[in-house]
């Protein structure tokens, strides 16, 4: 085995990937965030659907955003491949319950992984693939512009039905979670350990964890409680 | 102080085990090894198998005794071994569940014995350093600033018990293998063969099988010489500059 191929099998060259794709996954988070909040701007969706042009159209976005996949595909695997071989060295758990102080996201981030791969595919099958690959969504012309998708009229149907706005605020209560352990781990696996910053990575970890999902979560919410 | 003791038996690493529940008359003052011997010696006289266990010193540094009490690796206090933790820690009329390190790693030899050997392999592969043979150096000959060495000795302060791994719900080890390289890579003496120390004593330990950490942070609380995962993360720096820095292999 090559040297390269050796690192990235290794125990904690798969971790280091792990933590580069999920902190690379965060700054998309954070971005997407700040992009969708236009769409509670109440200007009838003009910014936003001018702003999802760009977005699908921009040839430096689109290459990113072979990146990002390539990433979210990466992450989940790695995920899946850690916690099986994971599961195979633990053998047998004592019967007795370990009291250790453990917080339960940290125990149960491939249940909680899992559950945000399901969210994507339902989420990207909403309005990616519907953006990108069929003509189901109607066009909208703006003054000075060639008419272009209203993805925000998308956004309006979908949130419309409250099974869309339950597992989507759910969805964001498990990214949650998943981010309260995920982003200091990321730190501590790359070996970004000191005692004069953790305090630091520890806070910026846990304002993330909160406020990501609950500017995700207000989307559907004022959907369907303000908008409707 | 009268206890009920539910402690896993298990003739051979191939049988399959089980919970017994036996009763056992102890004093507050006994450790728990000592607590284990008088159960031991009230079998013998009933003919049966005693409970075998692993023990040596007794005194905390050997690293022997390996005991899961009540699902915590060395039992309930932190910061000590099952041979430093005493009755007086429980209650009169408790129920102990008395299990062995668990991790398919460490295979049950018998009851409560397990083979460590995957860290003997790990410590082969690496946790030495190469030096002349010779009359005993001068302790002050190179000079190590103070916390440089505090915190090698923090490190060294792993008795290899494999709490750690028994604690840890993905079944690693590298709160144990970080231990030891962050002890030796730290000093002078050990930082001549520090790249290949890395790089080696990882691929060892993923060799032996164990699982991968997740910074879950249960070894840290279950260590009884309470070793940081702050060492994790220096060997896992020190085996990614390793890798990318050492030489093409």
């Amino acid at each position: 085995m090559s040297w390269i191929t050796s690192f990235f099998s290794s125990s904690i060259g798969r971790k280091v990937i792990m933590s580069l794709t999920g902190l690379f996954l965060i700054t998309f988070l954070i971005v997407h965030l700040i992009g969708n909040l236009q769409l509670i701007a109440g200007d009838g969706g003009e910014a936003f659907n001018q702003y999802a042009y760009f977005m699908t159209t921009n040839p430096l976005i689109k290459f990113v955003s072979i990146g990002l996949y390539a990433m979210i595909v990466l992450h989940a695997y790695q995920g899946l491949v850690i916690y099986f071989k994971n599961k195979s060295a633990k053998g047998g758990k004592p019967t007795a319950k370990n009291k250790a102080d453990v917080k339960w996201a940290s125990k149960n981030m491939a249940l909680l992984g899992t559950l945000i791969l399901f969210f994507l595919i339902v989420h990207m099958g909403d309005f990616w693939f519907k953006m990108k690959f069929t003509d189901t969504i109607p066009l909208v012309t703006y003054d000075g512009w060639e008419p272009i998708k209203n993805l925000y009229q998308q956004v309006t149907i979908t949130f419309d039905n409250p099974l869309f706005v339950v597992s989507y605020v759910f969805s964001m209560v498990v990214l949650g979670f998943h981010l309260w352990h995920g982003f200091g781990s990321g730190f501590q696996t790359l070996g970004l350990n000191h005692s004069k910053y953790n305090g630091l990575i520890d806070g910026i970890g846990k304002f993330l964890a909160i406020v990501l999902p609950i500017g995700y979560a207000i989307i559907p919410l004022y959907y369907y409680f303000v908008m409707r | 102080m009268k206890l009920t003791l539910k402690v896993w038996r298990q003739k051979n690493s191939k049988a399959k085990g089980e919970l017994e529940s036996y009763q056992v008359e102890a004093s507050e003052h006994m450790s728990f090894l000592e607590m284990m011997d008088v159960l031991n010696e009230q079998l013998i006289v009933e003919k049966k198998s005693p409970i075998a266990f692993d023990h040596d010193c007794r005194e905390g540094i050997c690293g022997s005794c390996s005991m899961t009490i009540n699902g915590s690796p060395h039992g309930p206090q932190s910061g000590t071994t099952t041979c430093q933790l005493h009755m007086r820690k429980f209650k009169d009329g408790d129920t102990i569940v008395v299990e062995p390190w668990r991790s398919s790693v460490f295979p049950v030899i018998k009851d409560l014995t397990v083979d460590r050997g995957a860290f003997d392999r790990i410590i082969q592969s690496g946790g030495y350093i190469s030096v002349n043979t010779g009359q005993a150096p001068d302790g002050n000959a190179i000079p190590i600033e103070k916390d440089l060495a505090s915190n090698a000795f923090d490190a060294a302060a792993c008795i290899g018990c494999g709490a750690c791994v028994a604690a840890c719900p993905n079944g690693s080890a590298m709160l144990f293998t970080a231990a030891k390289v962050s002890h030796l890579n730290q000093l002078p003496q050990g930082k001549v063969e520090q790249t290949r120390r890395t790089a080696s004593m990882v691929a060892q330990m993923d060799k032996e099988g164990f699982g991968m950490c997740s910074n879950v942070g249960a070894c840290e609380a279950e260590c009884p010489k309470e070793i940081s995962i702050e060492h994790i993360a220096r060997m896992n720096r020190e085996y990614v500059a390793s890798i990318f820095g050492g030489r093409k292999s």
